[in-house]
């Protein structure tokens, strides 16, 4: 079995190496959720100013799909306007993840954007 | 001749060929796979004798009903029940669970308690948190140690005169600790309380003999004992059935009804409203023959000696931890074991890339995950059908893991 035939390169340089796991200092707001099909745990916190999303970092106990899901969602939505950053969606982390996930395993890429709209919440 | 070598020929699905090898299955703790003869049984009795039981007077009606009622004779046999009215088919484990937590529920007071321990699977415990919720009753749970054991010692401090139920597995579908059923009712009896047995491990892998237990209620799926989904056991002494007002009402399940009351059926179709799995119950009967023919003793005896053997060659693995009772202790056909440094639905994700299927996460089981610090587990479970290859492949691709992700 070769190492690169189960996850992207992608998702196993975000999961050895996040970027974005750690916690915002003066967040304004967090939220955390877990996956019922595994107990997974995920929790974000963010600062949103004048509307725009100016730092968002993960923690949470995860699988690496999810891990890197996370990372990527962080990523993706700083720096964008809180109300189009809530509209994130799956496809996109996906691409950058540059892989796509069989569904039983869809839960573990959307925890950590649903955990992000939770935070965003007006 | 290995149990093995004898009925691998008998299941269609292990000649899968999934991600390019041979199917190993190893989750047949969350649900076995079916031999031909069950798959048959199904499929003649779709064929030629489907239609609705009990009440249908016409020859197609008269078999399926006989066919039905077939499957509580042999089930009564199976576990050494004293009579078929004690044999109530349900939906499943997790129905037969609700049932009674929700009926005796009805008969609990404020301030009763509900004994569990932490090893339950949630269908074992969420039920009985709805059924005290109602009624202003606690739920209390017995320590497990860290050898997988129950803490005894607790038992006896936790069971008082509040007791009104205590509850719990046969085989835990984590650890694969074998509970001593007998001790455990025998103490609960003692202070009045009714014994509620979750037998989803243990129906599909040891010997029963219901009566030996000491226990009221006893339940078990079909599904993971080489039968169907959608059907399975709800076994209660006599007694215990008789008090038991039934809290699912509808056909089948009565004698009479007016407009403003309704008289309840013997026992026990009063606990089987509506049209049953007749179809399920067809299978379930072949499957019980299948392992009748094998002998519940041999069953028990190879499934014993893959445990064994998975917690040995698991166990030696550098940053594998196996979790449960030693290898030296008899145990259920299950092995959890985590790999350091790797999630374990990667585990299986990376295990299923060599065709071997296991389980991962928290098995429904959070609050045991918690006792031991821990999100969730990677778990190998057996079959009639697994074999000291199967355990071999396994603990080869398990020590090459770490260095896979």
């Amino acid at each position: 079995m070769s190492a690169a035939a189960l996850y992207s390169d992608a998702i196993r340089e975000r999961w050895r190496q996040p970027r974005f796991r750690g916690e915002v200092s003066d967040a304004t707001a967090t939220a955390e959720d877990v996956n019922p099909l595994c107990g997974d745990r995920v929790r974000m916190t963010v600062r949103v100013r004048d509307g725009a999303v100016e730092a968002v970092r993960f923690t949470g106990d995860s699988c690496a799909i999810c891990a890197a899901s996370a990372d990527v969602t962080a990523e993706l939505s700083q720096g964008r306007q809180a109300t189009e950053a809530a509209r994130l969606s799956s496809e996109e982390v996906l691409t950058v993840l540059g892989t796509d996930v069989k569904p039983t395993r869809m839960r573990c890429v959307t925890l950590p954007i649903s955990v992000l709209q939770q935070a965003l919440k007006p | 001749m290995r149990l093995d070598e004898l009925t691998r020929g008998d299941f269609p699905i292990l000649d899968r060929i999934v991600n390019a090898h041979r199917l190993v299955y190893l989750d047949s703790a969350a649900s076995s796979q079916r031999p031909w003869s069950v798959i048959e049984a199904m499929v003649q009795y779709e064929t030629t004798s489907h239609a609705n039981v009990h009440r249908s007077i016409h020859t197609l009606g008269e078999e399926a009903t006989a066919l039905y009622e077939q499957a509580r004779d042999r089930v009564q046999r199976f576990i050494g029940a004293a009579s078929r009215e004690e044999v109530v088919l349900t939906r499943g484990t997790t129905d037969g669970l609700n049932l009674v937590a929700s009926a005796l529920g009805r008969t609990l007071a404020a301030g009763d308690e509900i004994l569990i321990t932490e090893l339950e699977h949630h269908s074992n415990i969420v039920p009985w948190q709805m059924a005290a919720r109602d009624r202003g009753a606690h739920v209390k749970a017995v320590p497990v140690r860290r050898d997988g054991q129950l803490d005894m010692d607790a038992l006896d401090r936790l069971l008082g005169s509040r007791t009104r139920v205590v509850a719990f597995a046969h085989v835990s579908n984590v650890l694969g600790t074998i509970l001593p059923v007998a001790e455990i009712a025998a103490k609960a009896r003692r202070v009045g309380a009714t014994v509620v047995v979750d037998g989803a491990q243990a129906a599909p892998h040891l010997p029963l003999d219901i009566a030996a237990l000491g226990c009221d209620f006893y339940v078990f799926s079909s599904h993971k004992m080489l039968g169907p989904t959608g059907i399975g056991v709800l076994w209660g002494r006599r007694a215990a059935l008789e008090a038991l007002e039934p809290t699912r009402g509808g056909g089948e399940m009565i004698k009479e009804v007016w407009i403003d009351h309704a008289r309840w059926n013997d026992l026990p179709w009063r606990f089987e409203p509506g049209t049953p799995p007749i179809a399920e119950a067809v299978g379930l009967t072949a499957a019980i023959e299948y392992l009748e023919k094998l002998g519940m003793e041999h069953v028990a005896e190879h499934e014993r000696t893959l445990a064994r053997l998975a917690v040995e060659q698991l166990s030696v693995i550098p940053g594998v931890t196996v979790y449960g009772p030693p290898a030296s202790v008899e145990r259920g056909a299950v092995v959890a074991f985590s790999v350091e440094g790797l999630h374990p639905h990667d585990v299986a994700a990376l295990l299923d890339q060599e065709g071997i299927a296991v389980r991962a996460g928290h098995h429904c089981a959070q609050p045991l995950m918690h006792c031991f610090g821990i999100t969730g587990t990677a778990r190998a479970s057996f079959s009639v059908y697994s074999s000291p290859e199967d355990i071999s492949l396994l603990a080869h691709a398990v020590g090459t893991l770490r260095t896979r992700l």
